[in-house]
């Protein structure tokens, strides 16, 4: 049987969901809760520095309906007074002795005020300790969060303070507004760090209320840029954990953080190499439950692969992202319109025609074409023209708008527009030119239908061949534009 | 004299009768509306808008509501279908837009464009906001309309946006021709149809009422007007040619239905018989049932296969409680003073596949009230003469512009196609309309009537 129980630098783990330092862990009454709803730990809302909150806080994006793809927040670091914090650590911690408490902390750049905040925090039983170099708003100005992780030798610096005094395991939470994250996890690996965690949030502006002209969310009519995170960020922190992961100078235990609200989310930045997750939009949004289906979803997964520990899987997708230039350019896919599964809706010719490449088709009559007509479409001059002798789109528009659309009479009109079949008539199912189609894969993503469209291989016979090697073979030239394109 | 405005004021209430005829396709609140928007797919080339005789662009207007853009949302719906909003309660959109929908194929739940289309077209009218047309540049060309029903009133629209003065003549006082008066008041109300032409009349379409219009009236139109459009619509309710037809609890469909729509007809006796098994006649049996009828029964000559009833009205009227006796035939119709028993006779198919009577099966239906709906005859008695070519009573007309074999009369809608649906005279009185003032502007001086 499959566990989840795991081993996060040297932190026990009951699973690998903890809930990250924010609103949700804000207070002990709240991280009990979310232990008995099956969390394996919390990140405790970072301690450090006094501080005042504003009203109102947080904003969201909503998508086609979806309500928060993506959430902002100008919330600071806690409120509470640090002594309180502490002794619901403790409480906690007493409570709770298998649970994974960690205490993000966050207070001014003296090296005696880290001191004593690291000795406070682990008397009070935190297991580990979080370093909040991330926050992007408000703490920045005053020359914490991050304002500190953008800067290598500010991280460094502090990172090894604190190792000066820690006991537990330190982790350090590195920002994503930076433009190469490596720099500041490099550093923090340098100045002997236990642990890294990734990303906090991104610097954003959600919205303009368009009836008064005021950012979200509105403090007496203004705003400030705030951190954003949710679903919508889960490519990017993907994205950077990968880059701290596959550099053997910046690599450590990793805590994946941003977007993660299922067990799918959470799988993926254990294969890019992630120990432990974080997440807090998705709490935040439907509350502790939501950790249940992630266990049992992960344990399920696990079990039809057939791993047994996180650590069976973890990082296993790391070797299949490559620089660009090591990609196979001999390999090719064309796309495949499943008639089968096609409901007409045609999404996929608007996207190819206006987005992508212009080679799926909507020339397909009854009782036309037995067999599929290759590099034959009639509007490219380069090829030899309509060899099928069937309408063009334009002849068969040009018919159409000679016919008159009318309500069917039941029993008379047996075949009106409106009567529906269920089987998609044959007109309205594309082509794709496979001479033409450069496998971008548009369509399948446009395509509203499961399975509707796949990208299917093209066997052309040669062998592997990446943009570097070309340009070692002296085939491709550095800077020739479109010498390698295989397409042409 | 005419009139131009004001007719929803007019309108006739009764709390009764809105209380027996609530909507049976209730609006949707704005939240649901945003809903079911962002479930379309947004098609290209899409089959809802091909399905629809006004080729509304339905995605467009959809992905509008979607976008909380309602104005853009109720333009896109006129600038197709000028009565957008009565369209988008009585059409049969199961087999229009809706059953041209793609996701018939996919989760199996169409869009719900009816719903939709409403709740674009209620924002407008709620938020008192005119049409967003204007009048053309006068033209000075001057267009009579006979006929005040929607093939009209889309013609007069397409008219006025072109400068061309438009004047309807209307036998009823009130305008809309079946839409005010012939639509199941549960699908589209009487003083909705009002509310909607109101704001029509803003373009300045002007209305003569209790205007019969006869062969001598249409000279004297002929000779004022630069065109004339035909928009009579059908004539009176086919008889059956049985005895006691005119007795006393023996009425049509139309005349019912108009009855209790403008408030005149409160209520039905308890056993009521519906003679014809079309759509009109099923509008008829239910609101004999809302009207507090307690046995409804439908009287057809042949079998549910042949019904010219859209499936989904045969469904909803069996859910109302209506019954229905098949393949047979009103013999007589009896009683002492007022309706009182049907005989019927039982029909089977002879080998030539004709319905002949069945040897002595007859049964006699108890009833007290008896409503004719086996089709309307043609109106185009006034026409006859040679003045537009007539096939089977109906007005011959090129397709594309309304045009008749007399270049200055055009027509459209049911006197034309023989009774469709709203949406179908909408489509043609538009077509007509574009085509009458281009045909006016000199464009088409030869005229592109309809072959002789």
């Amino acid at each position: 049987m499959p566990t989840l129980e795991t081993t996060f630098a040297g932190i026990k783990c009951l699973n690998p969901f903890w809930l990250a330092s924010a609103p949700p862990t804000n207070c002990g009454e709240q991280i009990m809760r979310a232990f008995d709803a099956g969390w394996g730990g919390a990140v405790w809302k970072t301690i450090g520095a006094p501080i005042t909150n504003v009203s109102s806080r947080y904003s969201a994006i909503d998508w086609a309906g979806q309500k928060m793809m993506g959430f902002n927040n100008i919330e600071l670091i806690s409120d509470r007074p640090t002594e309180v914090n502490l002794a619901e650590i403790a409480e906690v911690k007493r409570r709770y002795p298998k649970h994974v408490v960690i205490a993000s902390l966050m207070v001014e750049s003296k090296r005696e005020t880290w001191h004593e905040m690291v000795a406070r925090a682990e008397d009070a039983g935190a297991d580990g300790l979080e370093l909040n170099f991330g926050c992007p708003h408000g703490m920045s100005e005053r020359g914490m969060g991050s304002a500190v992780g953008q800067v290598p030798e500010y991280c460094q610096q502090i990172t090894e303070w604190v190792k000066e005094k820690a006991r537990t395991p330190v982790i350090v939470k590195l920002t994503p507004n930076i433009s190469d994250i490596r720099l500041p996890a490099r550093a923090a690996k340098r100045a002997g760090a236990d642990a890294l965690s990734a990303i906090n949030t991104i610097n954003s502006i959600t919205g303009i209320d368009l009836d008064t002209l005021e950012p979200r969310p509105n403090v007496d009519g203004k705003s400030s840029h705030g951190g954003y995170c949710g679903p919508a960020v889960k490519p990017i922190a993907l994205n950077m954990v990968q880059q701290v992961m596959g550099d053997p100078t910046a690599a450590l235990p990793m805590s994946g953080i941003g977007g993660i609200g299922t067990w799918q989310d959470a799988a993926e930045f254990i294969l890019l190499g992630a120990g432990t997750v974080q997440v807090c939009t998705a709490a935040m949004h439907y509350g502790y439950r939501i950790v249940e289906d992630m266990s049992d979803g992960l344990l399920t997964w696990m079990r039809k692969k057939g791993y047994n520990t996180i650590n069976d899987f973890r990082g296993l997708s790391l070797p299949n992202v490559r620089e660009w230039k090591n990609l196979n350019l001999n390999f090719r896919v064309v796309a495949e319109i499943h008639a089968d599964k096609c409901i007409g809706c045609q999404l996929c010719y608007t996207a190819c025609w206006d987005g992508a490449h212009q080679c799926i088709h909507l020339d397909r009559t009854d009782g036309g074409m037995d067999a599929p007509v290759k590099g034959t479409d009639p509007r490219y001059p380069m090829h030899e023209p309509n060899p099928h002798g069937k309408p063009t789109p334009a002849m068969v528009f040009a018919e159409s708008a000679k016919l008159i659309s009318t309500t069917p009479i039941a029993k008379l009109d047996l075949n009106g527009a409106g009567v529906n079949s269920a089987v998609t008539p044959l007109d309205r199912i594309p082509r794709v030119d496979v001479d033409e189609c450069v496998g971008c894969n548009l369509c399948s993503l446009v395509c509203p239908v499961p399975e509707c469209i796949t990208m299917e291989r093209v066997e052309n016979g040669l062998p592997f061949q990446s943009w570097e090697e070309r340009v070692a073979a002296g085939v491709a030239s550095q800077g020739a534009a479109d010498a390698g394109n295989p397409n042409h | 004299m005419s009139e131009s405005a004001g007719f929803y004021s007019k309108a006739p209430k009764s709390e009764e009768i809105a209380a027996r005829f609530p909507d049976l396709h209730p609006p949707f609140e704005a939240t649901a509306a945003v809903a079911e928007a962002y479930r379309c797919l947004f098609c290209f080339d899409a089959p809802c808008a091909q399905a629809c005789p006004t080729h509304i662009d339905v995605p467009r207007f959809i992905k509008k509501i979607a976008t909380g853009n309602l104005e853009g949302s109720a333009k896109t719906i006129l600038d197709a279908n000028i009565l957008g909003a009565s369209c988008s309660r009585a059409c049969p959109v199961d087999v229009l837009c809706e059953g041209a929908c793609v996701m018939h194929r996919y989760n199996k739940q169409p869009i719900e464009i009816g719903r939709l289309q409403r709740f674009a077209m209620d924002a407008l009218h709620e938020s008192g906001a005119p049409l967003p047309f204007t009048p053309g540049a006068e033209t000075g060309k001057r267009v009579a309309l006979i006929g005040g029903g929607p093939a009209s009133l889309a013609c007069a629209a397409e008219l006025r946006r072109r400068g061309v003065r438009a004047e309807i003549f209307d036998a009823r006082p009130l305008p809309g021709g079946l839409n005010t008066y012939g639509i199941a008041e549960y699908k589209l109300t009487l003083s909705a149809s009002l509310q909607e032409i109101d704001l029509l009349a803003q373009l300045g379409v002007e209305f003569h009422f209790n205007t019969t219009v006869d062969a001598k009236k249409l000279a004297e139109i002929e000779a004022k007007y630069d065109a004339v459009f035909l928009g009579v619509g059908l004539g009176a309710i086919h008889k059956l040619g049985v005895a006691g037809e005119d007795m006393q609890g023996v009425t049509n469909a139309l005349d019912f239905i108009a009855g209790y729509k403008s408030g005149k007809i409160t209520s039905a006796p308890a056993r009521v018989a519906v003679i014809g098994a079309g759509n009109t006649a099923i509008d008829a049996a239910n609101a004999a049932v809302r009207l507090g009828a307690t046995e409804v029964t439908m009287v057809y000559r042949r079998g549910p296969e042949q019904m010219s009833a859209f499936d989904f009205e045969y469904e909803h009227a069996k859910q109302e409680g209506v019954q229905f006796l098949w393949h047979v035939k009103p013999t007589a119709l009896k009683g002492s003073g007022k309706i009182q028993e049907l005989e019927l006779q039982e029909l089977e198919s002879s080998a030539d596949g004709s319905l002949v009577p069945k040897a002595g099966a007859t049964k006699k239906l108890a009833v007290d009230l008896v409503v004719m709906s086996i089709g309307q005859a043609t109106h185009t008695d006034f026409l006859e003469g040679g003045k537009v070519k007539l096939e089977r009573g109906r007005i011959v007309i090129d397709r594309t512009t309304g045009q008749t074999t007399n270049p200055k009369y055009f027509a459209g809608g049911d006197c034309t196609n023989g009774g469709r649906e709203v949406v179908d005279a909408v489509a043609d009185g538009k077509r007509a309309g574009i085509a009458m003032a281009a045909w006016l502007a000199g464009e088409k001086q030869e005229g592109h009537h309809a072959n002789a």
